[in-house]
């Protein structure tokens, strides 16, 4: 029989815990299988509230602060009203969320209807699993990390087609299908660049990529790499952005254009849980630009030890998630700040200039570690 | 393996919170009577007129099989890329040139159907 047991960071700490908690059990009952298995659990129960606290935790609190953010950019002040400067609005839109009524129109394909924002939910889910948010803090550290994230990021385009194709409505297909047509291209810019920090770090495991950027800020591969990582960094910055369809590349839903796009048809929560996947998908691909470009967890240290010491008192996890916050920050600025570009602008944009730039960047990348090693 | 296990747990959650939420949204949600006009495609006001379910623009199926090409380049890049620092330094069985000039013809001969796709007027939107 096959005993999964627990290999990754936080397991360590449950797998030391479960033998002496199964010490007090009755003499019979206590075996080395019993154990392992316990620990499985127990750990895939932490796992799991965690990445749930942060996933479903996360979105209220980036909705406000799109707001706001929106409102400061347009000089106005957002929400004001529910509790200090409207900071349960979200709240009670969530409350009055679940209370709308949830019905497919007439003619809509109902299983598909209610499957796809299933289907796009997953996705962000996994990716959040493989990101190591510490060095203790990983939930599924798995070799193939980056090979596994481009797999699974490719399947919420699925739920956008089928959410678009089911509901039964001209708008609703026109974005999905601009939509699908957005995301599987800007997919293999997405892809190239993390090629390129796979190359550079020489792994696809997450842990290692991090790992393989500790010391002071000049190790991040940002940096690292003289000019060619902060290409590689706003290439990367560009293709998430297409990635996740948020402006200025929401052509799926351009508002004057096709209403809502691809999700027009849908109200209630099935709306919100396409609402909650964009943003939990902005986290994950702000954690996935920490982690490969801006050191992951490890603390900007400046090489002074007196300064570096007090850096590194910080958790890695707060250092994460500052930077994290930091880049969802770039993105909501960057939201606010450009205009949409026409739907063949965006296409001849990836692939008339995108994927050449980053096959070029790939070569300059490939003769910088045979002359530099 | 236990890792993918924990994965694969993430993969019904994800779908599993969706469905709980649009379970709780069928129990809470105010009901009311599904009249014809309720229940039509959003339109803008305007009648719709035929199924939304039409043929459509060739164009988009073109771009996903360009895609696949260059997905699946990525994909098969990957394990000698992650080697290749290694195999640069010369600590493997593998010729340092021989992976080069194997990588540039690889990429060559994608970048040539890149430029014939850009060439016949496939990148084009109209």
């Amino acid at each position: 029989m096959y005993v999964p047991s627990v290999t990754h960071p936080i397991g360590d700490f449950v797998r030391e815990w479960v033998p002496k908690l199964s010490a007090y059990l009755p003499e019979q009952l206590q075996s080395q299988t019993l154990d392992t298995i316990v620990a499985f659990l127990v750990n895939a129960v932490i796992c799991i509230v965690a990445v749930c606290a942060v996933n479903i935790g996360s979105a209220p609190i980036l909705i406000y602060m799109e707001r706001k953010v929106c409102a400061h950019v347009q000089c106005r002040l957002g929400p004001m009203r529910l509790g200090w400067h409207g900071t349960i609005q979200t709240i009670a839109d969530v409350i009055k969320m679940l209370f709308k009524e949830v019905y497919a129109p007439s003619g809509a394909d109902k299983l598909m209807f209610y499957l796809a924002p299933l289907i796009v939910l997953i996705a962000p889910f996994m990716v959040a699993a493989l990101i190591p948010f510490d060095k203790n803090l990983v939930v599924s550290d798995v070799s193939m990390g980056i090979p596994l994230i481009i797999a699974v990021n490719g399947f919420g385009v699925l739920g956008i087609l089928l959410g678009g194709w089911s509901s039964n409505n001209k708008y609703s297909l026109l974005g999905a299908l601009r939509s699908g047509a957005q995301m599987i291209s800007y997919e293999i810019s997405f892809a190239m660049i993390l090629l390129f920090v796979v190359m550079i770090s020489g792994s696809t495991n997450l842990m290692t990529i991090t790992q393989s950027q500790a010391g002071t800020i000049a190790d991040w591969f940002i940096f690292k790499i003289p000019v060619l990582g902060f290409i590689g960094f706003i290439l990367f910055f560009i293709s998430s952005t297409a990635e996740m369809n948020r402006a200025p590349f929401d052509i799926a839903e351009a508002e004057q254009e096709l209403t809502g796009g691809y999700h027009t048809e849908y109200n209630g929560t099935p709306f919100a849980m396409f609402y909650l996947a964009e943003y939990i998908a902005l986290v994950t691909n702000s954690a996935l630009a920490t982690t490969c470009f801006l050191g992951g967890f490890h603390a900007p240290c400046i090489g002074v030890a007196a300064v570096d010491n007090y850096l590194t008192m910080v958790p890695g996890v707060v250092w994460f998630f500052a930077k994290v916050f930091f880049m969802i920050w770039c993105y909501m600025m960057v939201r606010w700040t450009f205009v949409r570009p026409r739907v063949d602008q965006l296409m001849d944009f990836e692939w008339k200039f995108l994927l050449p730039v980053n096959l070029l960047l790939l070569g300059a990348g490939a003769a910088y570690i045979v002359i530099c090693g | 393996m236990s890792e993918y296990i924990i994965l694969s747990i993430f993969l019904f959650l994800g779908a599993f919170i969706a469905a709980a939420a649009t379970v709780v949204g069928l129990l809470l949600g105010y009901r009311t009577r599904n009249t014809k006009n309720k229940m039509a495609p959003y339109e803008c006001g305007m009648q719709t007129i035929g199924n939304a379910r039409i043929q459509f623009k060739v164009g988009y199926y073109l771009f996903a099989l360009l895609f696949l090409v260059f997905d699946i380049e990525a994909l098969f890049l990957f394990p000698v890329l992650a080697n290749f620092r290694e195999i640069m330094s010369g600590n493997t069985p593998l010729s340092p040139v021989v992976v080069i000039v194997d990588l540039v013809i690889f990429i060559a001969i994608l970048v040539s159907g890149l430029a014939y796709a850009w060439k016949k007027g496939i990148l084009k939107w109209e």
